[in-house]
């Protein structure tokens, strides 16, 4: 492995160290990709002549009566939380705390299964009552995109798991660079809480 | 990485000596390699996607006539008796159409030239993220393998061409979510190639090498690489949607009470068809440029190198180029007039569609303008490169009228769509990707390609495919459809057109042999080529001028160079030689920021 410049420094003039940008460039990515997804939302509700519509013989006028809202409302406020401890577990490293960084770490992951296992039940219950993917447009854009949210989640626990397992040893080695991935495992998950802040009102909501 | 880096800095360049075998060329992380990889494995796509379409040409020209021994490749299933079916024709049709674009053209174009050029170019030791790139390739790998698999599923590939419209798409066989899996395989690496590249171009510039003192290559790269990044998530997220249709049961594209085969469709409906066009045209626009801008690039390249002149309008060029990036986003519906849009949304994609052909044509102005003048030396990159640009300028020029509702009522679904599109990327596109095959092979091996046979493949290829190509605009405004499997056989408006379907058969099978000189070329040179020095084109810029030919494993350079001025200081008045290297530190002292 050749010596790549500025994989831990900051380049002077164009102020970032590479993964930075690129994590950046990855995000604008998902933005279109998630874009993508809620234009698809858009141009599906424009054409139906009622939302959320027929479902099972009985007709919604309001998605709140499809989808549980308080249950949606406590998963926001469990990802919003957990983007906290977030900031918190890099802070802590900043300020050459590894064990502050450990214990807010840990608290970010274990809202995360929070969130996934809060959501596992929620599927449960509409797959209980045959309220799947194939019985309703609503119900497909529904499970899609909360479906590719939860795909992220998963993704953010694996990097942010291997962050704090064999990951961590990097902060023996190489302390400043460990300290910027933990800066981009946050960009990526703050990434991921923003998606469902937008997913939550515009599904459950509108 | 840079925790390794950091433990081996001692140890200098010389670590690929000690790297076992799988690690050199297998699961290499060295840019070089991974460009070669890409190089060899979208090469064999091209040809694989030729004989596909070799085999169509023949269905055409001699409709359920069976062609022989290719039969036994493909088993009595897919071509009963040697005959090629219309079910099998469609698979031919959709998986030529997707095999050049995705695993041909884009990972030759980018991931090959780009991966290999770039960072020589931009004189860094490798890519900002050489482990993603290495995942980049491999992605690709697995998703050509998918596809070419799809073959020999249930039902054969994927038929519903390459755009994969529903409702056909959502109700076809098995090969078309083989298609699927395979696109989602194949965005992934792009969007592991774009967010490397760039990141590549931002931060591991030589010192000095400030952006305006870069090669228009790179600048093609570095505007292809945001195209990519992103106009190919939306296609994902269509991908999904189909994917969701066809396995979860759902409705995304499916409208309400469709009736298929006298039956009606069990579904929720509430789908729309349109829906999927609309996604995929938002990728498929700037995916043509993705395959048009690294050709412009390699064509600047040679030539500003042949007529040693810098490039006319060098400013002009890359402004041109980042106003196109921008434009190829919002030109999309001009794919589907005959949706029936209403004139409003119609006259706006009308208009911008106008608009971007303006900065095409000041980029090939500008290439015409570079030749005034100059003493061009034609060698055979050379020739590839004046052979690029009537041929691109005829692709664009027919597009024109694509563009224009009125006439694209009447065109769309013919073969002049057909006969655009391929003058843009066949004689356009492949015939810049040979050159640049042609021009950097001396860098990689050390050795020239043989210049006799550079030049039967030069003129048989591009008279070939002018012979392919031409006769496509004479039956598409006869009205020719596309898609038909025994070219028009059946229709009695056609008949005086169709004796061109035997044309095309003769040139395109032509065309194929044409292309054996040049791969006897490529495997000959590497042993038998004329041995060059490190700069045997007396080029400026960095990856001739600072890395000996071919260059050190991994690591580049002997020592990151340092550059000092333009990309293309050619012929400067009161100079000795006839070019300044970029990193050559006469006359100005060095500059380390840019503004």
């Amino acid at each position: 492995m050749v010596d790549i410049p500025y994989t831990s420094k900051v380049r002077p003039d164009t102020g970032v160290y590479n993964a930075k940008i690129g994590v950046w460039l990855f995000l604008a990515s998902e933005v279109m990709l998630f874009g993508g997804l809620f234009s698809a939302y858009i141009f599906l509700r424009i054409g139906a002549p009622e939302w959320p519509g027929m479902i099972q013989g009985t007709m919604y006028t309001s998605a709140a009566d499809v989808l549980n809202v308080p249950i949606g409302m406590f998963n926001t406020f469990v990802l919003i939380a957990s983007s906290v401890t977030m900031v918190m577990s890099w802070a802590k490293l900043m300020m050459k705390d590894f064990k502050g960084f450990r214990v807010q770490m840990s608290l970010t992951i274990l809202l995360s299964f929070v969130f996934l296992v809060v959501k596992a039940f929620e599927y449960g219950d509409k797959f209980a009552h045959g309220y799947l993917p194939a019985e309703s447009t609503f119900l497909a854009i529904y499970f899609t995109m909360t479906g590719l949210h939860a795909l992220h989640v998963i993704g953010g626990i694996i990097v942010n798991g291997y962050l704090l397992g064999p990951g961590s040893k990097m902060w023996k080695t190489n302390p400043e660079q460990f300290t910027n991935r933990i800066e981009i495992a946050g960009l990526y998950w703050h990434f991921v809480d923003l998606v469902w802040i937008f997913l939550f009102p515009t599904i459950y909501l509108l | 990485m840079a925790s390794s880096a950091e433990e081996k800095t001692a140890h200098g360049h010389d670590d690929h000596h000690h790297e076992p075998f799988w690690r050199k060329y297998i699961f290499s992380t060295d840019h070089k390699m991974i460009g070669l990889q890409y190089g060899f494995t979208s090469l064999v796509f091209l040809l694989f996607g030729f004989s596909l379409v070799a085999m169509m040409r023949w269905s055409m020209a001699f409709p359920d006539t069976p062609l022989p021994l290719v039969g036994l490749i493909f088993g009595e299933d897919l071509m009963p008796g040697g005959i090629i079916p219309p079910e099998f024709y469609n698979q031919l049709g959709a998986m030529h159409g997707t095999i050049m674009v995705f695993l041909g053209i884009v990972p030759l174009a980018v991931g090959a030239f780009g991966n290999y050029v770039v960072p020589l170019q931009i004189g860094a030791p490798d890519m900002a993220f050489p482990k993603l790139n290495m995942a980049s390739y491999w992605c690709f790998f697995v998703g050509g393998v998918v596809m070419l698999a799809s073959f020999w599923v249930p039902g054969g590939a994927a038929k519903a061409g390459w755009t994969s419209y529903p409702p056909l798409a959502d109700i076809e066989t098995t090969g078309q979510t083989m298609w699927l899996i395979g696109m989602i395989f194949l965005i992934t690496s792009s969007l592991l190639g774009a967010v490397n590249f760039l990141t590549t171009i931002i931060q591991l510039r030589a010192p000095g090498l400030t952006w305006m003192r870069l090669p228009f290559f790179v600048w093609v790269q570095f505007v292809t690489s945001f195209l990519l990044l992103l106009a190919f998530p939306p296609l994902e997220a269509a991908g999904v949607l189909q994917l969701m249709d066809r396995l979860a049961g759902t409705s995304f594209f499916l409208p309400s009470g469709l009736v298929v085969s006298g039956e009606l469709l069990t579904v929720s409906g509430g789908g729309s068809p349109l829906l999927w066009q609309h996604l995929f045209w938002f990728l498929a626009h700037p995916e043509v440029y993705v395959l048009i801008l690294p050709a412009l690039g390699i064509v600047a390249e040679i030539i500003a190198n042949n007529t040693r002149k810098p490039l006319w309008g060098l400013k002009s060029m890359i402004y041109s180029l980042f106003f196109l990036g921008f434009m190829s986003f919002i030109v999309w519906a001009h794919h589907m007039f005959i949706t029936g849009m209403g004139t409003t949304i119609s006259t706006f994609f009308q208009i911008t569609t106008m608009i971007i052909s303006i900065p095409s044509v000041i980029i090939l102005s500008c290439l015409f303008l570079s030749l005034w003048g100059g003493s061009i030396r034609f060698t055979t990159p050379m020739l590839f490169a004046l052979g690029f640009l009537p041929m691109f300028g005829i692709g664009g020029l027919t597009g024109l009228p694509l563009g224009l509702a009125p006439t694209d009522i009447h065109l769309h679904d013919t073969y002049y769509v057909i006969g655009h599109f391929h003058y843009v990327v066949a004689p356009g596109t492949i015939l810049a990707l040979f050159a640049g095959i042609y021009f950097w092979y001396p860098k990689i091996t050390g050795r020239k390609m043989n210049d006799l046979l550079g030049k039967i493949h030069f003129w048989g290829t591009i008279i070939c495919m002018n012979g392919v190509f031409m006769p496509m605009f004479i039956q598409g405004m006869a009205g020719v459809n596309r898609r038909l499997y025994d070219g028009g056989a059946t229709y009695e408006s056609f008949q005086h057109v169709l004796h061109w379907n035997d044309t095309m058969l003769w040139f395109a099978w032509a065309l194929g042999v044409f292309q054996i000189p040049f791969i006897i070329n490529v495997f000959l040179s590497i042993k038998k080529g004329k041995e060059v020095d490190a700069n045997p084109w007396e080029s400026t810029t960095l990856e001739w001028t600072a890395a000996p030919s071919p260059p050190v494993g991994h690591g580049n350079f002997p020592e990151i160079p340092t550059v000092y001025r333009g990309a293309y200081e050619y012929s400067v008045p009161g100079s000795d030689a006839d070019f300044i290297p970029q990193n050559d530190p006469e006359q100005k002292e060095p500059v380390m920021e840019d503004k």
